[in-house]
């Protein structure tokens, strides 16, 4: 089937007004009448929640933490862009447009990006009328600093925890609504089915991690705001428990799912250092502002990096891309580091890693300067490695860090299942193939705050409010096959514990679907992948039961859904015959290594629809049509 | 290194929960204090018996979801460090360890080292933001803030809400993170406007949800992974007497 993303025509600046336009509104008095349902409490799903609160909607919230505040776009360090142009450098919205949708290799919408970097600038005021204290210069106007993929400054951020105070912005407009009565938080609540009735989404079935109870809640739409699935690399940036559960499950209940195998390894985490390892940290990419990176020019050399002379040392993201040098997009940095560590001139513990150097920034600014940017940053890689970055160069490796892929949704942010709107990095919209820096955040708050609000009212005001309810037979069925789900785990009684076979699972993806993909490999994790599920549903181990707090239930049911999900996300691996982004095949490269995009061939969303268990998913494709931008070969040269 | 370790395990919040002993093999100092607690349960877990809870996310440092009393003080020893950035070369071989969960009656255990923190949201809930919505708000240079006002709000608003100045507390007080919450907002120009009410809604929830009072201990300081100073106390006290000026309607 040749799917439809419904952008609206008309000019390219003019469409998201003319759509506003023409979208339906609920009349004031109506919409206390509808209830939504948002589950999860990040950027995307507080500042809706909130907002739709604000609106006059009763929403129910859910989140699988002991508070609002904890989801993990907290975790986010360099910043949020916008194109104020502030710093009058030449930035504007079309600039934005066009390097975020360059950055993401030409694998997103048009429209949808235009829309972002057009909000993008109200964000940014309503984050401050919130309180956010972002960077200010001494005459008391906004700071801006530059990231990767961009040639202009145009990264507001509050030092280096802007994810933190974004977040806790939306989290302070929710606790308002929770006040007003307009919004239930469900704390410590775990979305683990989507319900649908007559073919449109009315509700979700959760288990309260608490008591163990689990149970049904109806509503009018549901909006997922689940975030990214990177721990389906076991190893990654992500909190312990990110995971793919509420968008896969939707998934199996018909939802299609988007680009699955788009991934964004981070070019700068601090690199692993044995099997013990639990979860790997990013050091912002704000860092290579003013950090350069390199390795040293000889193989196996184990020299102290202080020892290494300036000639025997290889810069290499200068030499390669002088005109952006340090700030090449990430996709673009990893795979660099990967090479340099290939060919056997990687540094520290099993030879995976480079340099991040200061020692110039230092030498050129001063110590309390560097101090003043990134400290925390620096606090924090001395915890992790007993090292001191302001003494010798940080180590560094690439980690898988955020998914662009995820539900696929059309312009209204509404999947192909009506009612069920997927909000944030749980979507696949906006990043293509490849993320830039500091738009994620953008992304996470302009669905919610600016976008939603809209698309929502246009669906609600078609629908008949409450016609759902927790006693319909779909409800029902749904807390049945849950509470089986759940019963079946606690009964296998196995000898390999959860994380054993998280790890594997990670192990294999890392090494097969990981920053280099080749066909052989691919049919390799196809191979392997379903022996460890099978394994899996023979021998895991899991203690307790489910009446009570239970977290190796809780990572059980998540750990079971990577294990179904990592075959979709290797399946769409192998269909995508070509290099663009963060998804590099080893058999489509130019000759000096760079990713071969294919775009006759390739041009398209590949959206997967669930068939059933034991058949395979049906592959839809979404041409994607480029009116304004020129196709280009993505050159930072 | 090998560890013993001395673990409060309670089943439940009627449970009257006690310490258990346990042993901690192999531990490399690389690892983090909850990846020490990883390999104890998976040992637990192949022994049958049900592993230790502890709450724990982003294991960096940020979402202040870890929370537990090692040896005696609100997330170990390190200064400036949750547990989960806490790393084991700060123990040796053959420490004994102890380790329970925050103790607070605001705060009731769920499970092991497990607590409900849900006051500290209420106390957010009944006023800790600036009451505006989304949508018609002025351009973001529009008001302009002193760098030193916005640093120091700053300062306070790294409050990673984790609960730890409450358990360092012996009056079990939740004042630092109060102060640091009134603080943040009251030194910028978008949240001096509700100041009074603020500061007074806060701490009157704060009462109400059992946390005791201020005596001027400084535990919290000491105990707070992000470095919250009790001078953010002093400002609360201030706003709190400066709202004592205004007529009750204004409030
Ligand atoms: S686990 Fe997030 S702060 Fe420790």
């Amino acid at each position: 089937m040749i799917l439809d993303g419904k952008c609206p025509s008309g000019q390219l600046p003019l469409k998201w007004d003319k759509h506003r336009q023409e979208l339906k509104l609920v009349n004031p008095s109506n919409k206390r009448k509808y209830k939504i349902i948002v589950v999860g409490t990040g950027l995307a799903g507080a500042s809706a929640a909130a907002t739709l609160g604000e609106l006059g909607y009763q929403v129910e919230a859910f989140c699988y933490q002991d508070s609002g505040r904890r989801a993990h776009s907290i975790a986010a360090q360099g910043g949020i862009n916008a194109a104020k142009n502030y710093p009058n450098d030449g930035d504007n919205i079309y600039r934005l447009f066009y390097d975020t949708i360059k950055g993401g290799d030409f694998r997103a919408r048009e429209a949808n990006v235009y829309r972002l970097a057009a909000v993008s600038n109200q964000i940014i005021d309503q984050c401050v009328a919130q309180g956010v204290p972002f960077a200010r210069d001494y005459a008391g106007y906004l700071e801006n600093r530059s990231f990767g993929g961009a040639q202009v400054s145009r990264t507001f951020y509050a030092r280096g925890q802007t994810g933190q105070q974004l977040l806790l912005g939306a989290y302070s407009a929710l606790s308002r609504q929770i006040h007003a009565g307009s919004v239930k938080l469900y704390p410590r609540t775990e979305m683990l089915d989507l319900v649908i009735v007559n073919g449109e989404a009315k509700g979700i079935t959760v288990r309260d991690l608490v008591s163990g109870e689990i149970r049904s809640h109806a509503a009018d739409a549901v909006c997922l705001c689940t975030g990214g699935y990177s721990n389906v690399f076991y190893l990654s940036t992500n909190a312990m428990g990110s995971n793919t559960t509420a968008i896969y499950r939707a998934y199996k209940k018909g939802a299609y799912f988007a680009n699955p195998c788009f991934t964004q390894i981070h070019p700068t985490c601090i690199p692993v250092t044995g099997d013990h390892q639990s979860k790997l940290t990013l050091m912002s990419e704000s860092l290579r502002n003013d950090g350069r990176v390199w390795a040293p020019k000889k193989q196996g050399d184990t020299r102290h990096p202080s020892e290494i002379p300036e000639d025997e040392r290889d810069y290499y993201l200068e030499r390669k891309y002088p005109s952006f040098g340090n700030l090449a997009p990430r996709d673009i940095s990893s795979r660099a580091a990967k090479e340099v560590c290939d060919e056997g001139r990687g540094v520290g513990p099993g030879n995976r890693g480079v340099y991040l150097d200061f020692g110039d920034a230092i030498k050129r600014f001063s110590k309390e300067k560097i101090q003043e940017r990134y400290g925390n940053l620096f606090d924090m890689y001395k915890k992790i490695t007993d090292e001191d970055a302001y003494e010798q160069p940080m180590r560094i490796y690439p980690a898988p860090h955020y998914t662009m892929g995820g539900l696929w949704v059309d312009y209204n942010l509404q999947s192909n299942i009506p009612g069920l709107f997927v909000l944030g990095e749980a979507n696949f919209s906006d990043h293509g193939a490849n993320r830039l820096g500091a738009s994620a955040l953008m992304q996470g708050l302009a669905d919610g705050y600016f976008i939603i609000p809209y698309t929502i009212a246009d669906y609600l005001a078609r629908t008949k409010p409450g016609t759902a309810s927790p006693e319909h037979s779909e409800f029902k069925k749904s807390k049945e096959d849950t509470e089986n789900l759940t019963r079946r785990m606690l009964s296998i009684n196995g000898r390999k514990t959860v994380n054993e076979f998280h790890r594997e699972l990670g192990r294999i993806m890392w090494e097969h679907a990981g920053m280099a993909r080749s066909e052989e490999g691919l049919k390799k994790a196809l191979e392997l992948i379903p022996q460890l599920k099978a394994e899996f549903s023979q021998n895991v181990k899991v203690t307790g039961t489910g009446t009570e707090l239970n977290q190796e239930l809780e990572k059980a049911g998540r750990v079971a859904d990577f294990l179904e999900f990592a075959e979709l996300f290797v399946l769409d691996a192998m269909q995508r015959k070509e290099s663009c982004g963060g998804h590099f095949r080893t058999e489509y490269q130019m000759p000096d290594g760079e990713a071969k995009r294919d775009d006759e061939n390739f041009r398209y969303v590949a959206a997967w629809e669930f068939r059933g268990e034991g058949k395979g998913p049906e592959l839809h494709k979404e041409p994607l049509e480029f009116e304004n931008v020129h196709l280009a070969v993505r050159s930072y040269k | 290194m090998n560890l013993a370790l001395f673990v409060w395990r309670q089943k439940s919040p009627a449970d009257s929960g006690g310490l258990q002993q346990y042993e901690a093999r192999d531990i490399s100092p690389d690892m983090s204090f909850l990846e020490m607690l990883d390999v104890v349960n998976e040992d637990l877990i192949k022994k049958g018996i049900e592993p230790i809870a502890f709450d724990h996310d982003c294991r960096e440092g940020i979402c202040g979801m870890c929370s537990q009393v090692i040896n005696g003080t609100a997330h170990g020893p390190q200064e400036k460090t949750t547990v989960c950035q806490l790393h084991m070369r700060n123990f040796k071989d053959g420490d004994t360890i102890y380790i329970e969960p925050w103790r607070a009656k605001a705060f009731p255990v769920i499970k092991d080292l497990v607590v409900d923190r849900g006051a500290l949201d209420r106390i957010i809930q009944s006023g800790g933001y600036v009451s505006v919505s989304t949508g018609g708000v002025p351009d973001a240079n529009a008001i302009l803030i002193p760098k030193a006002d916005s640093d120091r709000a700053m300062d306070a608003a790294e409050c990673i809400g984790c609960g730890a100045c409450v358990a360092a507390c012996p009056n079990g007080s939740a004042m630092l993170f109060v102060s640091a919450k009134v603080a943040h907002l009251a030194l910028l120009p978008q949240g001096c406007v509700e100041a009074a009410r603020r500061v007074c809604v806060m701490t009157e929830t704060m009462m109400k949800e059992g946390f005791g009072n201020c005596s001027n201990h400084y535990e919290c300081q000491a105990a707070c992974p992000k470095g919250i100073k009790v001078s953010f106390i002093a400002k609360l006290n201030r706003e709190f007497i400066k709202s004592l000026a205004k007529p009750s309607e204004a409030l």
